[in-house]
């Protein structure tokens, strides 16, 4: 998984639906990380999260205005960023 | 076959497939699998992880289908949740590295994502420990094929064996389908096992770690008698097993037959039988077996299994019920017999060194007279639809019996005076418990209306012996002259004054040591319902002038082990029938 290319790239994202970070944002944001090559993790509070892993995802325990710092690396690291600061902007299509 | 020991708590034996629990009351199998078969478990899993997808996938669409796509969208994330590379790179460290079999690598990782959510601090997280359970359940039934069973919906009769089970759990169980019960933790003075003495349901516990060589649907032997346990047994140990529980059965069958008789001895001497009763329902039970009375409602379990302090309300529903069922026979009542340490709600107190020395049972309810009121009001609600007794335990000086009954008084105006319909009068009693009330008793005796002796602890503080401590357990013997002695000088107390003096301890238990009792001069008895009928036989099988050459004897012995000889001997010449169950 070790990146070709060493870009890197990283967001403040915020938390916005009202539940938090659960079963299905969680599902959707791991579905989506799969689609990039970088790695993808997701810190609060000093936790790592892996994006790939929707267990680990909820493990941060994000609730609802929690503000996580999103980092990528390789080659696809920005656009990667750019897909998941949107997913977060949409609520992630919930309610 | 394997053969283990641990502590006998509830009589007798069961026969049958093992139901394997764990903490959370989930059925597991916690096996271990060799070098070899790794390859082969990770594949079985593998394939049976695409079941359980298959299986969310359609829980998921017949859930779309008629509650919408919104509540359906759930099983397509715990389907993702199945696949998720960290949980499956974990469950296969496990098979790989740590040999499990696939069922113990499920129920770890899962568990433990399960119980990170539970502790956590938000209540949205917590809820989704839920999830992860369901998940991991759809794949443990995906492996086994069979649905996975929880200790509260058992489909059919096991065995369960156990890490430990909480008191809440083992009453929750339904005991026609709990054959027996076995754990790795636990003791004898646990509420587990009073409960499953209580449900008369065999237990042992205490048996150490065993859970990694036994599997549900494993043929077990649980000798609740001797403490032993064979995981799948061999010919000849299930044989020796199926033929003495005929015996056993082929007794009970005579014994029941005794049922409606009186307990009296061949020259017309009437004994008493009382139940010791733990929970309201067992009223109904002692009937059954023929009990002329609870002889000893103890009132623990209103506090144990509930994270509250119990309510004035819940005393009285269940004081009321037994009083009730006993119709009219009499009901001694119990007041709070509990160490401070097992009194979760009230406080945690500092740890104490010496819990039996220390602030327990009567001394404890003295101390807190708000929690004490709220049981003894409850009693004295209830009193009015039987006939209500009431009993102080562990009394040791006589200041502390009059401080109980002052606030008997003071909580008997108070009900007076909110115009509540109390008895005019109420028997009132202590245990015997404590050689110094024994000692005392001449002082005692114009206050109290009886006396009950708990021969637990009357031999456990006679003979400086904590039987929970397995270095001294040998030392505890109920038979020791010195406690006999310290029963003999209580009897005659009482019987000068015109009171009685019943037995409620295990002694009352054992049909040699309740001839004993009766040639001593005891004419109430309190036992566990389940031993009544052997009681009742051995009494009927005897004279009273038998009796009390046998305690002539006995009270000139000068040891615990003489004592204990000869009665075996006497049980076995003058009711041959029954020896066989001791």
């Amino acid at each position: 998984m070790e990146p070709t290319q060493a870009i890197t790239a990283s967001r403040e994202v915020m938390v916005q639906n009202p539940e938090g970070l659960h079963l299905r944002p969680a599902g959707k944001l791991a579905r989506m990380a799969t689609e990039y090559k970088c790695s993808l993790e997701l810190e609060r509070c000093g936790q790592v999260a892996d994006c790939r892993s929707m267990i680990s995802l909820m493990t941060l325990g994000a609730t609802q205005g929690s503000v996580l710092t999103l980092r990528a690396n390789g080659p696809d690291a920005d656009s990667a960023v750019e897909a998941i600061a949107r997913l977060f902007e949409s609520h992630f299509d919930e309610l | 076959m394997l053969e283990l020991q641990g502590i006998a708590v509830s009589p007798g034996v069961a026969v049958g497939k093992a139901l394997v629990f764990d903490r959370e009351g989930y059925s597991i199998a916690r096996c271990l699998i060799t070098k070899d078969e790794t390859a082969a478990e990770w594949q079985r899993l593998g394939a049976a992880v695409e079941r359980a997808h298959r299986a969310l996938a359609d829980r998921g669409e017949r859930t779309s289908a008629s509650w919408g796509a919104d509540l359906g969208g759930i099983f397509s994330a715990q389907q993702q949740l199945l696949l998720d590379p960290h949980i499956r790179s974990e469950m296969e460290h496990l098979i790989r590295d740590n040999l499990y079999a696939a069922e113990y690598a499920v129920s770890e990782v899962f568990a433990k994502y399960a119980a990170a959510f539970r502790k956590a601090s938000s209540s949205f997280l917590a809820e989704r420990a839920a999830d992860v359970r369901d998940v991991e359940r759809t794949l443990l039934e995906a492996l086994t094929g069979k649905p996975a069973q929880t200790l509260k919906s058992l489909t059919h009769e096991a065995i369960v064996v156990s890490h430990d089970l909480t008191p809440g759990e083992t009453a929750s169980f339904d005991p026609e389908k709990v054959l027996a019960i076995c754990t790795e933790a636990g003791g004898p003075g646990g509420h587990t096992a009073i409960v499953a003495r209580g449900m008369e349901i065999p237990a042992v516990v205490g048996v150490g770690n065993f859970l990694h060589n036994i599997r549900s649907g494993d043929l077990v032997i649980i000798d609740g008698h001797l403490g032993r346990i064979f995981v799948s047994p061999d010919d000849a140990t299930l044989e020796r097993y199926r033929e003495r529980r005929m015996a056993r059965e082929s007794i009970v069958s005579q014994l029941s037959e005794l049922k409606d008789l009186p307990a009296t001895t061949t020259d017309g001497v009437r004994v008493e039988l009382m139940a010791n009763v733990e929970f309201p329902h067992e009223a109904q039970a002692s009937l059954t077996r023929g009990a002329d009375g609870v002889g000893l409602y103890r009132t623990e379990f209103l506090y144990l299994g509930h994270d509250t302090e119990p309510s004035e309300e819940d005393h009285y529903v269940a004081y009321l019920k037994v009083l009730k069922d006993m119709q009219g026979r009499p009901v001694v009542i119990r007041t709070l017999d509990l160490g401070a340490d097992k009194m979760g709600q009230t406080r945690p107190l500092e740890p104490e060194n010496n819990p039996f020395l220390g602030l327990r049972s009567i001394r404890l309810s003295l101390r807190n007279p708000s929690l004490f009121r709220v049981q003894v009001r409850a009693m004295l609600r209830a009193a009015c639809a039987g006939d209500c007794r009431i009993m102080f335990p562990m009394v040791t000086t006589l200041d502390e019996f009059r401080s109980a009954k002052f606030l008997l008084r003071s909580v008997t105006e108070d009900l007076v005076s909110e115009g509540v319909r109390v008895p005019t009068s109420i028997q009132v009693g202590m245990m015997v418990e404590v050689p110094a009330a024994v000692l005392m008793l001449d002082r005692f005796i114009e206050e109290i209306d009886f006396v009950s002796i708990g021969t637990n602890d009357l031999t456990q503080y006679t003979l400086a012996v904590d039987r929970s401590n397995d270095s001294v357990a040998d030392l505890y013997q109920a038979c020791d002259p010195a406690v006999l002695r310290l029963i003999q000088r209580t009897q005659q107390v009482t019987s000068e004054h015109g009171k009685s003096t019943s037995v409620c301890g295990e002694m009352s238990n054992n049909p040699a040591y309740a001839l004993l009792l009766v040639g001593m001069g005891i004419r109430t008895l309190s036992l566990a319902p389940s031993a009544i009928p052997v009681i009742k036989k051995a009494i009927r099988s005897v004279t009273l002038g038998q009796c009390e050459a046998m305690a002539w004897r006995a009270l000139r012995l000068g040891t615990a082990r003489e004592v204990d000889a000869f009665l075996m001997n006497q049980l076995a010449g003058l009711v041959p029938e029954i020896v066989l169950q001791a």
